[in-house]
């Protein structure tokens, strides 16, 4: 930054540029959190669909 | 020789074998990818100096440039794993380009979006067809393609098949990418660091954008084995394996 000090305020201006800078590194972030999350849940739902069949497997061959 | 090197990659690229190795190995990339991340970030918003020309605006840099960055080399470690998986057979090369795929996509959707915010400013619009912006946008739609084959196949074969040869048609694009601003006159910049010239770039700017670079590559290696991981529960459901290891989860 322009000047000697720091102050938050002109860091969080980005020069007038603030709009385009926080919503790049913004968006960013949504995506790092997603990729990161999503896989996460996606496991979950694998693991539930597996113990599923597993489950009706067992129960078909109670039942036959 | 070359049979007992086939029987090892055989070993080591069982979806049983990976899957055990594999979550050892994520954590591994996913805290260096944090660490290196976050000072990266540091770096690039409290360290690198204002740019003469640009402004504040350029320090969009460290995004753009390395989701750009990943979302062509995601797309080589993809195609490459289709191309494996359709001559050799290896399932968990299949497994690997499929798991790609998505983070491809979002870091191609990442540098679209990025660039754009940066040209509003810088160029005037949002968006121009421009060579470069073009065939990065024709990049994004071939990872669509890819993931909608995958999704819309129903037998797993014929479906790494297809999209496996739509990937490999599509690394085509990659040089095009890469050279379309050279090749056309466009609105997009020059290369600043990837060529063959000393980087037209100062240092301070250089090393968050390198340090960003290893970050989002390290952060890709830990999500793509988290991803493969569970392809490889689900496409290997049926195997006893999987059954014991989903029943003590």
């Amino acid at each position: 930054m322009n000047g000697s000090e720091f102050s938050w305020s002109e860091f969080l201006h980005m020069g007038g540029y603030a709009t385009f800078v926080w919503s790049s590194y913004g968006l960013a972030l949504v995506m790092v959190v997603f990729n990161i999350v999503s896989p996460m849940i996606e496991r979950k739902r694998v693991i539930a669909r597996v113990k599923r069949a597993i489950k009706r497997e067992a129960n078909s061959r109670q039942t036959s | 020789m070359f049979k007992r090197i086939w029987a090892w990659i055989q070993k080591f690229s069982s979806p049983k074998h990976f899957y055990r190795i594999s979550g050892k190995m994520i954590p591994w990339f996913a805290v260096p990818a944090a660490v290196l991340g976050v000072y990266a970030l540091y770096m690039g918003l409290f360290v690198a100096p204002t740019d003469y020309q640009q402004g504040e605006s350029y320090r969009i840099i460290f995004i753009h440039v390395p989701a750009a960055w990943m979302s062509m080399f995601i797309y080589m470690v993809m195609a490459v794993s289709a191309g494996i998986g359709l001559i050799w057979q290896i399932k968990l090369a299949d497994m690997i380009a499929a798991a790609s795929a998505p983070i491809g996509a979002w870091f191609a959707f990442l540098a679209l979006v990025t660039g754009s915010l940066w040209g509003k400013p810088m160029w005037g619009a949002y968006w121009v067809w421009d060579a470069r912006l073009t065939s990065e946008l024709i990049l994004l739609f071939l990872y669509f393609g890819y993931m909608a084959l995958q999704s819309a196949i129903e037998d797993q074969r014929t479906a790494d098949k297809a999209s496996g040869l739509l990937a490999i048609v599509g690394v085509v694009n990659i040089p095009i990418i890469h050279y379309s601003v050279e090749w056309w006159n466009t609105l997009h910049q020059g290369a600043t660091v990837a060529k063959f010239d000393k980087p037209s770039m100062h240092i301070d700017m250089l090393i968050p954008l390198l340090l960003m670079a290893i970050a989002a590559k390290l952060f890709y290696a830990a999500i793509v084995l988290i991803r493969a991981r569970n392809e490889v529960l689900y496409r290997e459901r049926n195997r006893q394996w999987v059954k014991e290891l989903v029943e003590k989860l």
